[in-house]
């Protein structure tokens, strides 16, 4: 019973918390993808850095508030940075709308070249991201670390196993669950989130009826990069920040929103965890875990692990290939062709 | 006229070598006109897919390093302890895989409904776990074989001009078979799982250890030219660079690298013979055709999957060959070093800006690009000296203006490929 | 003069001209359907008149006004409701939110207008909180019209509203239609099922080739034998 118990907790502080943070941490990043996908009907490559680009902003005034003293502990200072992070990348979003988009949409472009336009957007913006703060590691979390520490929860539980829960972890569901329900609440109750989805599913009727698309067009970016940042953020917090990293996102945040059907919103999330989890399961080394359940002489003597975590971007590529080529739409019906 | 226009582009590009040449050194001119050339090759297979078919691949750089390790599995000799040890068992694995693969396949084509999908999900997870068990000790055991010195199978011992071609076929096998799981979608999905195989074939490179060692690299490899130590010490050499009144030493070097230049030209120009003689043919012009208007095409009954499918794996070969190639100039093949920025971008930017759907353009493109992207960081680093001149020794912003001029060649090549898409989407030399 | 009018207009698509000289026009409480063979221009015509086609020649007049030169968007704006042939409501959006979009350009409290569209079309009233996607085509239609119903258009235009309907609905549909007129509205329609459409029409443009070929009452047209050989089956 005990065996059992801990390698409940095993699994759960090395699979289901982490991959839990992760999956939400995605699901941010795909909701971003999904949308402008529905809105303005291309991948936008550059989502990755444009994560990168906000991320980065928290980080530069992140560490002026420090300099300053200005803290909010227990919690990160970042949280206090985050709007300036979102209002940058807001800006940033625009313009780049105003400047390179634009044009393609006056010229109804066909979406490759949208496509390969976000291609550029993305170099230019990674180029931006490295000169202003560097290739490297960053590390910008600060106030208190822990909710539960390994340790406490075994003095306190006298397991075996110990359970650690990060306030990143803590934090990045929280503020998911608080993004997702207000973007939902903006999409389905109110005229301009309503318009947007008018928009999304038709085009034309949508302009018979009077929207205005470079409205539509406008606020979906604002909702991109207030979700890039905030992903990124919370992604930099929990992990570290490294432009690479966040360009290396975008694959399983593409994955991530096909499974669940580009274009869909719910389908974004649901896929966040689908990738999530299986990045996480599939790479963590079961020996231990096994070690607890199985009659001594079945131990295990490898790792068990099903992938090396060199792999994990394979992981979001195969579920990737295994939905185009069983159902394209998605989890959830997304749009296609 | 446009001949003419095209010829003094091209005229102006050696020009800027020469000036290199004169200005720096011949040495610094012909390795900048050696990587040109691969650049160029590079060019044209994505102008391939791109220019003859529009098929948006951002996995270039996966591609150039099936090319990359192409070059150690042909060159390199043998390890015969390694095969010893564990060739019989990765043999065997590959076995089981393809066995998992062919009955995962079987099964789906002969089942249907529920039992086809748990059935299939059966065999892939026993087919994964025979295939690990016989594969991990196999790769435990060459792996332990000299870990420094090798630790892996090694290659086959040919010639490297060989890999050449093989790199080729490599690429075109990885090519089939993305191809085949993502044409005929969406085009953004080519672009998302070319992106996701790339990373895919450098983490393996990086990480199969028993094939490639990984990212403690393969240096030495074989040369399709002789080295300059033997050339310092051949007489006809030595005479040859008497009469030029030339030192021994740095002629070696230049016609080292001479020797290379006309290797690569060589290649450059039979594949650009072969695109011209394939964009002109019937096939040339039904791909342009699809390109053109596929709903048109299709209508006429034109399978367009199976025609994209054709020049995808085109494409791929002759991106793979460049890989190859440039593998074997370095003489080592380092997996760590391959980066989207480097591999998949700057051929992009080639491709826009020389014109796409032409194979000049291509060529011209590859040059140019390559040549501003040398050039760019000493240009960089000078602009960023001059603007920061001003600023104190030490002042922070001064440091940190220099040390980030590297990462202005992106920002540069991004707004470079925004600009010209914008404002000259055809290119230098449009298609004709 | 008529309340809308689309006068000797001449256009057509990638500069091969559709219609040659082809004048429609449509006053308020009043039925005016467009008949014709097939590729006689009807759907052209009705666009063209909605702005969504360039005519080179001819004018459209919109209760005096030339409103030649307005985007579709603005003559939406002008108090023209349009209801396209196909993908004429947001399949993902609730029955009601279709409506709501409809009232998209409205500022106003528009909860009266949708309570006239809920009684025109009860149905509509009971699936409001249903994907309009889920609905069968004649409920479809309904929603499409009571869409363009929403900004209180002076005149509704219809391109073929009864295509793929049942016979049964296609009548409930043209019923509604016409209560929509008697409340004061223009109606100018498209139709395949000419002798339907003749039936119910106040006014009948019989269009051949771009062209205006009869023009009458509907009655008078149903009764016109050359007509009746042509174009209605004898």
């Amino acid at each position: 019973m005990e065996d059992l118990l801990n390698a409940i907790i095993l699994f759960s502080n090395f699979v289901l918390v982490p991959a839990t943070a992760y999956g939400a941490q995605l699901a941010l990043g795909a909701l971003g993808v999904t949308l402008v996908f529905g809105i303005l009907r291309f991948s936008n490559f550059a989502h990755g850095d444009t994560m990168a680009f906000g991320t980065m902003v928290v980080i530069l005034v992140t560490w002026w508030f420090q300099s300053m003293g200005i803290s909010i502990h227990p919690l990160p200072t970042a949280l206090l940075a985050l709007p300036f992070g979102i209002l940058a990348t807001i800006g940033l979003l625009l313009a780049t709308d105003r400047l390179v988009y634009k044009f393609y949409r006056k010229q109804k472009s066909p979406p490759v070249v949208f496509v390969m336009a976000s291609v550029g957007v993305m170099f230019v913006m990674n180029g931006i991201v490295r000169f202003i703060i560097g290739p490297n590691d960053q590390v910008f979390a600060d106030g208190e670390r822990f909710i539960m520490k390994a340790r406490d929860f075994k003095a306190s539980t006298g397991m075996a196993e110990g359970l650690t829960i990060k306030v990143s972890q803590a934090l990045t569901l929280g503020i998911a669950i608080i993004v997702v329900i207000a973007l939902f609440w903006f999409l389905q109750r109110t005229r301009t989130g309503k318009s947007m989805r008018a928009f999304s599913d038709n085009e034309d009727l949508a302009l018979l009826s009077g929207i205005s698309p470079e409205r539509v067009v406008m606020i979906t970016w604002i909702i991109a990069a207030a979700l890039a940042t905030i992903a990124g953020t919370l992604y930099g917090l929990d992990k570290s920040f490294k432009p690479f990293t966040y360009f290396q996102l975008l694959l399983p945040i593409f994955a991530a929103a096909i499974v669940g059907g580009i274009g869909n919103p719910l389908g974004a999330i649901a896929g966040g965890f689908v990738v999530a989890f299986s990045e996480v399961t599939i790479t963590y080394a079961y020996k231990k875990f096994l070690r607890y359940l199985l009659p001594e002489n079945l131990e295990p003597n490898s790792l068990v692990q099903l992938l090396s975590t060199d792999y994990k971007f394979a992981v979001s590529f195969v579920i990737l290939v295994l939905v185009l080529l069983i159902r394209p739409t998605g989890i959830f019906k997304g749009k296609v062709l | 006229m446009t001949i003419h226009r095209n010829v003094l582009l091209f005229a102006g590009m050696f020009g800027l070598l020469a000036i290199v040449g004169f200005g720096q050194s011949w040495s610094v001119a012909l390795t900048i006109f050696n990587l040109c050339l691969i650049s160029a090759i590079m060019a044209l297979g994505v102008n391939i897919q791109w220019g003859y078919a529009g098929l948006f691949n951002i996995g270039i750089m996966g591609f150039a390093a099936l090319g990359g390790v192409a070059a150690v599995l042909v060159s390199k000799p043998p390890v015969t302890e390694a095969w010893g040890a564990g060739a019989l068992g990765i043999g065997l694995a590959m076995i089981s895989l393809g066995v998992t693969i062919a009955a995962t396949i079987y099964a789906r084509r002969k089942l249907t409904g529920r039992r086809r999908n748990l059935i299939s999900f059966a065999i892939i997870i026993a087919g994964f776990f025979i295939t690990r068990a016989i594969f991990d000790p196999a790769v435990s055991a060459i792996e332990a074989i000299e870990p420094a010195k090798t630790g892996y199978l090694g290659g086959l011992g040919l010639p490297i001009i060989v890999s050449w071609l093989v790199g080729g076929v490599f690429a075109a096998g990885a090519a089939w078979l993305v191809g085949k799981i993502a044409l005929g979608l969406r085009s953004d999905y080519l672009a998302i799982a070319t992106l996701g195989i790339s990373e895919i074939i450098i983490a393996v490179l990086k990480n199969e250890d028993w094939l490639t060692r990984g990212v403690k690299n393969v240096a030495g490899l074989k040369r399709p030219v002789a080295r300059e130590i033997e050339l310092q010490n051949t007489d006809w050499f030595i005479s040859m660079a008497d009469t030029l009144g030339t030192n021994v030493i740095s002629f070696s070097s230049i016609f080292v690298k001479l020797s290379y230049s006309l290797l690569f030209a060589t290649v450059l120009l039979a594949i650009l013979w072969l695109s011209e003689k394939a964009l002109k043919s019937p096939w040339g012009r039904m791909m342009r055709a699809i390109r053109d208007n596929r709903d048109a095409a299709e209508a006429m009954g034109k399978d367009v999957t199976r025609r994209h499918l054709q020049v995808f794996i085109l494409g791929s070969a002759v991106v793979g060959i460049a890989g190859a190639m440039l593998t074997t100039l370095d003489g080592q093949f380092t997996p760590g070093t391959y980066n989207p920025l480097r591999y998949t971008f700057l051929i992009w930017v080639m491709v826009i800006v020389g014109g796409s759907g032409n194979n000049w353009g291509a060529v011209l493109g590859g040059f140019l690009i390559w040549f501003v992207w040398i050039e760019a960081e000493p240009a960089g680093a000078w602009l960023m000296n001059a603007i920061t001149s001003g600023m104190s020794e030490g002042n922070a912003l001064r440091d940190h203006l220099i040390k980030s001029a590297p990462h202005m060649r992106l920002m540069v090549m991004g707004m470079i490929l925004l600009l010209v898409l914008r404002f000259s989407p055809r290119g230098l030399i449009p298609e004709r | 003069m008529s309340f809308l009018s689309g006068e000797n207009m001449t256009g057509g698509y990638g500069g091969v001209d559709i219609l040659h000289d082809c004048t429609i026009a449509v006053d308020k409480g009043e039925i005016a359907v467009i008949v014709g063979p097939n590729g006689a221009g009807k759907s052209t015509a009705m666009k063209a008149i909605f702005g969504m086609l360039d005519i080179h020649k001819g004018r459209i007049m919109l209760d005096g006004k030339d409103i030649s030169d307005l985007s579709p968007q603005d003559r939406v704006r002008a108090g023209m409701g349009f209801v396209p042939q196909n993908n004429n409501v947001f399949t993902s959006l609730t029955v009601q939110e279709n409506l709501e979009m409809g009232a998209y350009i409205r500022t106003d409290n528009f909860s009266d207008t949708m309570a006239q569209v809920f009684d025109l079309f009860p149905i509509l009233k009971e699936k409001r909180n249903q994907p309009a996607g889920e609905l069968s085509g004649g409920q479809r239609q309904q929603v499409a019209v009571g869409r363009a119903l929403m900004t209180q258009p002076k005149v509704l235009m219809l391109d073929e509203p009864t295509a793929g309907v049942s016979p049964i609905v296609m009548d409930e549909l043209l019923d509604r239609i016409i209560e929509v007129a008697r409340s004061g509205v223009a109606v100018l329609m498209v139709e395949q099922n000419a002798r339907q459409a003749l039936n119910i029409a106040d006014k009948g443009y019989v269009l051949v080739q771009g062209r205006n070929r009869f023009t009458d009452t509907g009655e008078a047209l149903l009764a016109n034998p050359e007509v009746r050989k042509s174009f209605l089956g004898g």
